[in-house]
């Protein structure tokens, strides 16, 4: 399928609600939002593939293109691995000037390819091309069919270049990638009535691990999570899951969709951040299984883990409550986390002043208004200078956002917390939950804060502002030391 | 107050003597030797240890002193030692340090150096002697320090007849190193101050290469300047341990003091310099604002590193009140404060429950802290531990370049919370595994409590 073909597919997408709302011309227009030149921000689609496809840890990742694409880009994400850690390594052709004159790419690529299976024998191996590769027109299928007899393992194309689209759009043509060349090329010979796949889920920073056990407790089998802490044959083999449960709402809800076309196999979505957002993950999940044939008692086994795990996890919050009640957040994440944010703030106390939508589908924002009552509690996008403008006047006493975003927040000296990609701390689960909150703790009661929020004792000239203050002048009477707390200077 | 246990033994001394303190304060006046009043070994290790630390060559002397002086009075050897000292280096100043032998005889220094002066006064022409009482049983580093620079005060100031509005005395912890100095130096002329900084090791011990040799200290407080302290227009004394010399100098001169406990930290940099705008009438400079907006980005920044984390501190009073002051402003928590010496009022401020122990008792009680922060022979339990050691202080010996890092003021601060984070950052290796992160096995201890699993070195 040309890549035309294949955008074409995506944005065609009928399990897509905002694709069902719009009317077939529009829908025909596809759903990618022309970026404005010179105000544009965020990833392109290479970066979009990238981040669902490098996560799996035994495959060789080689972007063909110049360095940039790679180069600029490696080693930023915490997934994290129970195994090979060969996804962190960077591979890339590199291509020259010379290699782009001269349309010596493809042979370079072929020759990328032997040189990494023969250092580093991975079971498969994804080739991504990007702009420059797709502009001059290497044929990377053709290379990577090739170097697969010649290799006999995968060589996968994943055709997303950066022109393409957004990073949203890459998400989906890795989707479409894995449902093209991977799921489905392997049969399963162990298959339980237990078996999901996690769609959408990173594993960052291992936060999967505070979930994963508890299914395995139930008896469930997780046959893929794609593509956190995933091996190429979980991926090959997932078709044969009973039910899959998708994460990261709009990012692969192609692959979800058509697993179930292909497969048959139901799905629905769900989120492990907050409490009640992994007990109604768990319960969907048995749900789907029941329903698919395995024995109901699983659904009375999983309310008996839900209530042992939430009576746990409160009780460790409870102390945090004190701490947390009543601090405003400003939360400006968009997605999924635009509402399941918000249930897991809520449940500590905290008042969420308002929530980003940006990058929500329909029924993100549909969940995000029940959960903050009005639609003024909502935005799509808040210019920097309004974001620090909110922090900097004291509207909100902490910002959880993404890294780009993080320097608004500590320039206005407001407390910040990453809980998006490039965070080093695990949410997910009922554990997960505790740290964030925790988190949100050290942050939002940093000291740090009121001390950099004290002015200065001079103005903008440098002249003493309280010049008056007895303390502060050269007192001559003698005042000992009292072993008391030294707040002051001790004058004599 | 303090914890301060009975105790039969010290595993891992976290204290240095109280003579090398003095020393080490003689060693920041310009054309000084100090002198060891004790036995050979005294001195030795004492220089061993400050050449680890310098990595320079240090001026220091001993009267050597033998089972004969020992028994019959060591006077004697106290006489001959000032005398070759003045013979051989010609220093202007002559540190008496008296140890813990000399002591534990019981001897009248004071008389026998007076008699020494006038016995010997063509040998010992204009060269001056200072006498600090610094027994080895008693007190660590800032007691000696303190006595030292006391005694200076008291031997060579002079009343004072007119008062500089320029001039204003600093008066210098043990543990500000020469680029603290250099800091508070510049900082203070930057509001149209001549400094005169008491002990000033930043001229003797920061580093250059002399183009002669020269055996006694070059650089340092002249000892015209501490003749003339008097003649300053105010003094500022840096840390509880200086509260000694600022009061003989009062005594002595009359001149008013301001003590600050710590120059490190955003409010306790705000304190200095605001007390400078005060007393020079001058608005802040420019260039000093800037460096606290560093200071403010540096928090910022650095905050994310210090929220939470469990931290072990062992140092002298002081400069455990400093780290720990610091530590605590960061959003750190001080699990564990062990101090080397129990007198000083300040342990009262500490904010944490206070120990008197030694880098044993750190190390039993310091499991599970995310960072040691001690001198260099933290390493051990360190190693032990696997927990990241953090130096400061007196000695380090396994690092270079101790002489130059700061701590003081907007810069010193910036410098610190990038250094400790570093550190923090660095040792944050150990990847989440399906293990640390399993919530069914790890209900009692909760994942981010647990200490790294296998002892690193640091």
């Amino acid at each position: 399928m040309s890549l035309k073909a294949r955008i074409a597919t995506i944005f065609d997408e009928p399990a897509c609600p905002t694709n069902r709302e719009k009317s077939d011309t529009v829908r025909r227009k596809g759903c990618s939002k022309p970026l404005t030149p010179g105000a544009a921000a965020g990833g392109c689609a290479f970066d979009g593939a990238k981040i669902v496809l490098q996560p799996v840890t035994d495959v060789a990742h080689l972007v063909h293109g110049p360095l940039a694409c790679e180069g600029n880009s490696w080693d930023n994400r915490h997934s994290a691995s129970s195994g090979s850690d060969l996804w962190r390594r960077s591979f890339t052709t590199d291509l020259s000037e010379l290699d782009i004159v001269m349309g010596t790419g493809e042979k370079k690529l072929f020759k990328a390819i032997r040189t990494i299976v023969e250092r580093h024998d991975p079971p498969a191996v994804f080739v991504y091309s990007t702009c420059v590769t797709a502009l001059i027109g290497d044929d990377m299928a053709a290379v990577c069919k090739r170097a697969s007899e010649r290799f006999g393992r995968p060589v996968v194309p994943v055709e997303a270049p950066g022109f393409a689209g957004s990073k949203s759009l890459g998400n989906k043509l890795a989707g479409q990638t894995l449902l093209e060349h991977v799921i489905g090329t392997v049969e399963p010979d162990d298959v339980t009535p237990y078996d999901v796949n996690i769609l959408g889920e990173y594993n960052l920073v291992g936060e999967f691990w505070f979930v994963k056990p508890l299914l395995e407790d139930l008896g469930i089998r997780l046959r893929a999570v794609i593509p956190g802490d995933a091996r190429y044959h979980d991926i090959a083999t997932a078709h044969r899951a009973k039910a899959n449960m998708i994460v990261c709402s709009s990012a692969l809800i192609n692959l979800a969709r058509g697993m179930q076309e292909r497969w048959g196999i139901p799905y629905f979505e769900g989120s492990f951040y907050g409490i009640s957002d992994t007990s109604a993950a768990i319960r969907g999940i048995c749900r789907l299984l029941v329903e698919e044939g395995a024995p109901a008692d699983l659904l009375d086994r999983a309310e008996v883990l839900i209530a042992r795990e939430e009576a746990i996890a409160w009780q460790r919050i409870a102390p945090l409550r004190p701490r947390l009640a009543g601090k405003r957040v400003l939360l400006n994440t968009g997605g999924v986390k635009s509402w399941s944010m918000v249930d897991a703030l809520q449940e500590a106390g905290m008042e969420v002043i308002r929530t980003s939508i940006k990058k929500s589908t329909e029924e993100d924002k549909a969940r995000a208004l029940a959960a903050l009552k009005d639609e003024k509690h909502l935005f799509d996008r808040l210019a920097p200078r309004e974001i620090y403008r909110i922090l900097a006047e004291g509207e909100a006493d902490i910002m959880l956002s993404g890294s780009r975003t993080q320097f608004i927040a500590l320039k206005a000296k407001t407390p910040w917390l990453d809980v998006n990609q490039e965070r080093h701390h695990p949410y997910a689960g009922y554990e997960g939950n505790v740290e964030l909150l925790k988190r949100i703790d050290l942050a939002v009661n940093s000291p740090v804060f009121p001390a950099l929020r004290t002015p200065a004792p001079w103005d903008e000239a440098g002249r003493l502002t309280d010049a008056a203050d007895a303390s502060a002048e050269v007192a001559h009477s003698f005042r000992k030391f009292a072993g008391g707390a030294l707040d002051d200077a001790d004058d004599c | 107050m303090p914890v301060n246990e009975a105790r039969f033994l010290s595993t891992n001394p976290l204290k240095s003597s109280q003579p090398l303190g003095a020393a080490y304060a003689f060693l920041g006046i310009e054309g000084a030797m100090p002198l060891l009043h004790g036995s050979q070994g005294c001195t030795a290790f004492a220089l061993v240890l400050f050449v680890r630390h310098f990595k320079e060559t240090i001026p220091l002397q001993t009267t050597a002193m033998n089972e004969i002086s020992t028994v019959l009075g060591g006077a004697d050897h106290l006489e001959e030692a000032i005398v070759n000292i003045r013979t051989r280096a010609n220093p202007q100043l002559i540190g008496v340090c008296t140890t813990a032998l000399v002591e534990t005889r019981g001897e009248d220094f004071a008389a026998e150096i007076a008699a020494i002066r006038s016995r010997r006064a063509d040998a010992l022409g204009d060269c001056h002697i200072v006498l600090a009482g610094t027994p080895d049983f008693k007190g660590s580093i800032e007691e000696g320090w303190s006595a030292a620079v006391t005694a200076m005060i008291e031997t060579l100031t002079q009343p004072a007849v007119r008062r500089d509005p320029e001039r204003l005395v600093i008066l210098a912890p043990s543990h500000f190193t020469v680029g603290d100095i250099e800091t508070v130096r510049q900082t203070v002329e930057a509001f149209g101050f001549s400094p005169v900084i008491l002990p000033d090791i930043s001229g003797s011990l920061d580093g250059t290469v002399p183009d002669r040799w020269i055996s006694s200290t070059y650089g340092g407080t002249p000892v015209g300047d501490i003749e003339t302290l008097g003649a300053a227009s105010h003094c500022i004394a840096i840390g509880e341990h200086m509260r000694g010399p600022a009061e003989a100098l009062r005594g002595k001169t009359g001149l008013a003091y301001t003590l600050l406990p710590t120059l490190t930290g955003l409010a306790a940099a705000d304190r200095f310099v605001t007390l400078l705008a005060r007393l020079s009438g001058r608005p802040v400079p420019a260039p000093i604002r800037r460096r606290r907006s560093q200071l403010q980005d540096a928090m910022l920044d650095g905050h994310f590193q210090f929220g939470g984390r469990k931290v072990a501190i062992a140092a002298e009073p002081d400069l455990l009140y400093q780290m720990a002051s610091f530590f605590t402003e960061m959003g750190a928590e001080i699990t564990v404060a062990i101090a080397a010496t129990p007198d000083s009022p300040i342990l009262a401020a500490v904010p944490a429950e206070v120990t008197v122990g030694d880098l044993g008792d750190l190390e039993d009680r310091a499991a599970g802290v995310d960072l040691l922060v001690s001198h260099a022979h933290g390493r051990q339990a360190s190693d032990r531990l696997g927990i990241p050691l953090f130096r400061v202080g007196f000695p380090i010996f396994d690092r270079l370049g101790a002489q130059h890092r700061r701590t003081a003021l907007y810069e010193g601060t910036r410098e610190l919370i990038f250094e400790v984070a570093n550190t923090l950052l660095a040792a944050d290796r150990h990847h989440p595994t399906p293990q640390s992160l399993n919530p069914l096995r790890n209900k009692e201890t909760f994942h981010d409590s647990r200490p790294s699993p296998e002892p690193r070195r640091y």
